[in-house]
This record gives C-alpha cells, structure tokens and sequence, in this order.
C-alpha cells in the first residue's frame, strides 16, 4: 500500500468517524427536544390542547423556515458568502407575488409560480454582475457589504413603492384540518408541504444530475472544477439564482400567513443564519432539521414568553451552538 | 476586500516615537487642525445645523470604533449596535436611577462594553469563526441584546428612557441651553480623543502585533505574537469608543430606546462611513461620516420641496436610506479601498 493510499484511507476513516459524530449528535439534540417536548406536557403547567397546537405549528412554520434557509447555506455552500439580503428577497418575492394577484386576480400559488423564474433570474443577475469578481477572488467580507447594500435598497424601495401600510393577498384556500386535536389552516399544510417538496427536488438536482454534480464541484474546489471545464462564474450565477428561486417559493407560500410590510421578511435573515449554523453551514439536510428545531423552539417558547420573548430562546439556542458545537449538527460530515 | 492599515516606518531609539515618525506628526497635525475647525463649526451654524453635525459626530465616533476593531483588527463586526446600546442604557440607567454623572456612567459603559466585546469575541475565535461567519454572529448578539432589552421590565422594555431636564446649565451633568455650543463641542472632543487613540495605537508595538496577527495569523504565532491576545485587544477598544458614543446619544437627545440604542440601523450606521471612508485607515470612518451624516438631512429637504420634474418624490420615505446603500454598493464594487484608500494608493504612485 503507497503512501497516499493510506493518507487517503485515514482520512476517509475521520470523515467516517465524523458522520458518525454527527448522526449522534442529531440523534442527541432529537432525544433533547423530545424530552423537552414531554416535560412541557407533564411538568409545563400548560394545557395539553395548547401544547399539541403548537407544536403542529411550530413543525409547520419550521418548514418554511427551512426552505429560507436551504437557499442560503446553498449559497454559502458554493460560494462561500453568507447573502444578508436572503429577508428581503423573501419579502421581494412577497410583494411580486402580491403585485401579480392584485393586477390580474390569480390565485396566490400561481402567482407563486411565475414568481421563481423573476427571483431566480434577479439572483442570477446580481450575482453576475455585482457579486462575482468578487466572490471569484475569495472575499468574504465584500459581498457581505453589498448584500448588506441590497438588502437595503429592496426594503426602502418597497416602502417607496408601496409604502408601509400592511397589505394582503388574500386567502389562498380556505378550511383548515383537525390532527390530533390540533388545528391546522390549510394554508400553512400547503406552505410545509411546498417546502418540503422544494427541499426534496433541490437534493435530488444537487445528488443526481450533471449540474448538480457541476455545482458541487465547485463547492469543494474551484479551481479543479475550471480545469475539467466547468464555467465557475456561471455555476456561480445560477446558485446565487438557486438560492432565490428558494426564497421565491418560500415567499409566495407564506404571504397568505402573514400581514405584508417592507420589512416584514427581515428577522428571516438572521433566523435562517442561525438555522444554517445549527444544522451546519452548507448543509442542506442539516438546514432542514435545523429548521424544524427552531419553529418548533418559537411557537412552543411562545407559550412561556409572549411576542417577541420566544425569540430570546432562539439566540439561546444559537449561542448554546456556539457554545457546545460550533460547526453544527452536521458541520463534522461535510 | 483587502484591509489595508499604514505602513510601519523603520523603529529608531531615543526621541518619541510621533517626534521621529514623519507620517504620525503628519497624522496629529492633521487632528489638530480638525479640532480647530470643529471648535469654531458652532459659530457658523443654525440650530438645525448644529443638530445635523452632532448627529455627523455621533457617527463619526461610531465608526471610528468599528474600524478599530473590523480594519486594524481585521474582524469584520455587524453588531456594533451591541456595544453602542451598553453605552447608551448605560447611561440612561445609570443617571436616571442613580443621579451619577454621565462623565462616570460614560466611562461605566465603557468598561461594560468592553467586557461584553471581548467574552463575544473570545467565544466566536475560540473556533476560529471568521470572515462573514463572525460578522453574523456579532449581529446575532446585537439582536439578542435588543430582544432582551424589549423584554426586561427595568429596561424599561419597549419604551426605553427618558432623561430629565434639568432647570439649569451643568458640566457635571452634562446639560446645556438647547443649542449650546457645548453640545457640539463634547462629541468633537471625544471623536478627537478617539482619533488619538487610533493614531497611538496603529503607531505602537502592541499596533503592530495587531496588524501582523491580522495580516498572517501563523506568522505572526511563529514569531512568538500570542494571537487570541492581540484578536481581542483591538476589539475591547473598539467596544470602549462604540460605548462613548452611545452614552453621548443618550444625552444628547435625552431619550434612548430599544431600536435607538441596539437596532440594526445603528450596527449599519457603524459600519458604512467606514466603508465609504476606507476601511484601516485614520480618517476614512471621519470622512465617511461626513458624507452620510448630511445626507438623510439633505434628502429629507429635497423631499420636503423638490426640484422641477421631481415632483414625484415628494413625501417619499426610505429615499435616503435607498440612497445610501446605492453609494455603498457602488463604493464596496468599484472602489473598496474607500475614498481616504483609494487617494493614498494614488499617491503613492
């Protein structure tokens, strides 16, 4: 056996050993919520009906916060930056959406629809033309100001275009579905199903195609990946649209919910950091399980501390993270 | 983007180091002759002037904080709003609860933010969290400060304080006549200060390490430099001046709430004079507050009575924040040097 085949048999059997590590931690911090979970039932001093409600909620509600969050450990994934603008393009998607049923009366998952195609073509073109020089020459700091600067500018244009008013769009499908003794609006089934397909899809394009085996190999290594042909600006491009055509998706499903402002979509920028962080940066399984954590953390912590104190368990949760595990879930498997 | 500090002049014995070193006497003149000019500014301006240049000052000495810690320092902080926040509820608490004066209850949250800023520091190095990873997290702190501070009952939750007025004129409690020249000349003196202390600090050994553990952290652990030591001194610094600044707020407008003191606006705030300015060097963070100060005020004026054919902008909101992150992104994509980066590199040639 040469030299280099041990090297390389050593270090598969760390990231072996790593995956491991991480399947035990998943399986720890599982084990950790559902014990918190039950003593809420029997200790919580809260009433078993409430609890089961939200629980059905936060599940639901975590996975939108998924989907906001795939697109941007995607994006920091590939290429390296964290997008501070991932908020306002979820509340950019919101208002296209809006504008779309408003001026010609489709319905909101339509609408939906045709918005993908408009975020992912705006992503793309961002990224080509202000982002990639860039993100090529490996600043990470750069494009986390211009994010910054976007981000800006798409809330400020919206208050100038719309104003601050809140606005809806309407009910998107009426009725709601009984599980369990809890009650679930329609509207957010669809949006945790939506999302999870979406999740499903983005995997499988990543896994099983050229171009998702193209984009992943710029991931790990840039430089190999232009030398076998591979167009890295382009690859570039078409993630940063990736990673907005998510928040598109998320956008149009959760606007029914919601009561429609400019700034409505900015917690979601630093909510998904920290689901992105919890589950491991660039890991789009880990964003998933993180995301669930988290709605599951705010809609149950609710029950304890209402408005916004149930966000305080959030960043508790995230500096426990820091704390305790600070590459995340699944940050030893990458 | 490059961050780029002075470069260091060759270390000779004996005289004082700003005597020997052509470019830090270059540096104090230059803050001598700012001192001057903001000295007599009170007497050339209207009150409403005067209101616009101690906003302009308040920023300034912000962003002077940040790029000690984010340009010397080279750990870029989104969550300056933390350390500006201590300053003010510091403040706010301190003189409204205990009668101290604000000198003390400044250098109180001085000492708190610098504390708070290093164990957040010291946590996110602890594993090497850089670049963008560590920006995010100093704002996830900023956030939970500001959660924190709507939820607790002796913060005064979200209705923040009020400080009293009092009946008379007093140094010691740092009250003046509404458009007393006092008024500008505190925050002048203190950004001056904060100026001194930036110009001391880039010039010293300890600078030095700084800026070799910045450059090339290896390296500079080679040569014996403790790097977690050097990482954090900058950024207690940094913390100390973001806290004079939120404690001058505090007085200056005699009120402080949540999204006043920890906001996101305000870690904003602290970061894009510094960009525009130039991120590293002296006087970008002074030359960017400059350009951002004034500019709501200008916008807000041209929207209150707008040039022929702009007439469509009137009563707008979000103009001139829209305006300013346009300036930032063009600045961060063509020109990230800043304004002070880009002259000095021309010249240079």
């Amino acid at each position: 056996m040469s030299e280099a085949q041990v090297v390389e048999q050593s270090a598969a059997d760390v990231d072996e050993a790593g995956r491991r590590g991480s399947w035990l931690v998943l399986a720890g911090v599982l084990g950790a919520g559902v014990f918190g979970l039950l003593a809420v039932y029997l200790i919580g001093d809260r009433d078993p009906g409430l609890v089961t409600q939200a629980i059905a909620t936060g599940i639901l509600l975590g996975g939108v916060y998924a989907l906001v969050s795939v697109g941007l450990t995607l994006i920091f994934g590939v290429l390296g930056i964290v997008n501070f603008a991932q908020g306002s393009m979820l509340t950019l998607a919101m208002y296209v959406v809006l504008t779309l049923v408003e001026s010609t009366g489709m319905p909101v998952y339509v609408a939906t629809v045709l918005a993908v195609p408009v975020m992912f073509g705006l992503g793309y073109v961002l990224q080509l033309t202000l982002l990639n020089k860039m993100t090529l020459s490996g600043s990470q700091e750069g494009p986390l100001l211009v994010t910054l600067g976007l981000s800006l500018l798409i809330v400020n244009v919206l208050l100038m275009v719309f104003s601050g008013r809140p606005k809806s769009v309407g009910t998107a499908i009426d009725g709601s579905l009984r599980v369990l003794g809890a009650l679930l609006s329609w509207e957010r089934v669809v949006a945790f199903l939506g999302a999870v397909a979406v999740t499903i899809i983005l995997t499988t394009i990543l896994r099983r195609t050229t171009f998702g085996l193209s984009i992943r190999a710029v991931a790990s290594n840039p430089a190999g990946a232009a030398l076998v042909g591979v167009n890295v600006g382009r690859v570039y491009g078409l993630t940063f649209g990736i990673g907005a055509a998510c928040v598109a998706v998320a956008g149009g499903l959760m606007a029914p919910l919601v009561s429609l402002t400019p700034t409505v979509g900015e917690e979601f920028t630093i909510l998904a950091f920290i689901i992105v962080v919890l589950g491991g940066l660039g890991n789009v399984f880990g964003a998933m399980i993180g995301g669930l954590l988290i709605g599951l953390v705010q809609t149950v912590g609710s029950l304890y501390l209402p408005g916004t104190g149930s966000l305080i368990l959030v960043f508790g949760v995230f500096v426990l993270t820091l704390f305790l595990r600070p590459q995340g879930i699944f940050g030893g498997a990458r | 983007m490059s961050v780029t500090g002075q470069a260091a002049p060759p270390v000779g014995p004996s005289r004082p180091a700003w005597v020997r070193d052509r470019s830090a006497r270059f540096q104090y003149t230059g803050l001598a002759i700012l001192m001057a000019v903001l000295a007599l500014l009170p007497y050339g301006l209207s009150d409403r002037g005067e209101s616009v240049a101690v906003r302009s000052l308040i920023i300034a000495i912000l962003a002077v904080g940040w790029n000690l810690m984010s340009g010397y320092g080279g750990l870029f902080s989104f969550g300056h709003a933390a350390f500006f926040g201590i300053g003010a509820y510091t403040d706010a608490y301190l003189v409204i609860a205990h009668g101290l004066s604000p000198w003390i209850a400044m250098v109180i949250g001085m000492v708190i933010a610098a504390v708070a800023g290093t164990v957040i520091a010291y946590l996110c190095l602890r594993y090497r969290l850089a670049g963008a990873y560590f920006a995010l997290a100093t704002f996830a702190f900023a956030q939970l400060f500001l959660l924190v501070v709507q939820n607790v009952d002796a913060l005064g939750k979200t209705e923040g304080f009020n400080l009293k007025i009092l009946p008379e004129e007093s140094w010691w409690m740092m009250q003046f006549d509404s458009g007393s020249s006092s008024y500008v000349w505190i925050p002048a003196a203190l950004l001056g200060l904060s100026l001194a202390l930036v110009i001391g600090f880039s010039r010293s050994r300890t600078g030095q390490r700084v800026a070799a553990v910045r450059d090339d952290e290896v390296a500079a652990e080679s040569l014996g430099i403790g790097v977690m030591k050097h990482r954090l001194i900058p950024v207690a610094l940094s913390c100390m001046i973001a806290a004079v600044a939120g404690a001058y707020y505090t007085q200056y407008y005699f009120y402080v709430g949540p999204q006043q003191g920890f906001g996101a606006a305000v870690s904003i705030e602290a970061i894009v004079p510094a960009v525009i300015g130039g991120i590293g060097t002296v006087w970008g963070p002074v030359i960017g507050a400059l350009v951002v100060g004034p500019l709501a005020e200008l916008i807000t004026e041209l929207l209150r009575d707008p040039p022929g054919g702009l007439d469509f902008l009137q009563g707008l909101t979000g103009l001139d924040v829209a305006a300013y992150a346009v300036l930032l992104i063009l600045i961060v994509r063509f020109m990230p040097r800043g304004i002070v980066g880009t002259l000095q590199r021309w010249r240079r040639r």
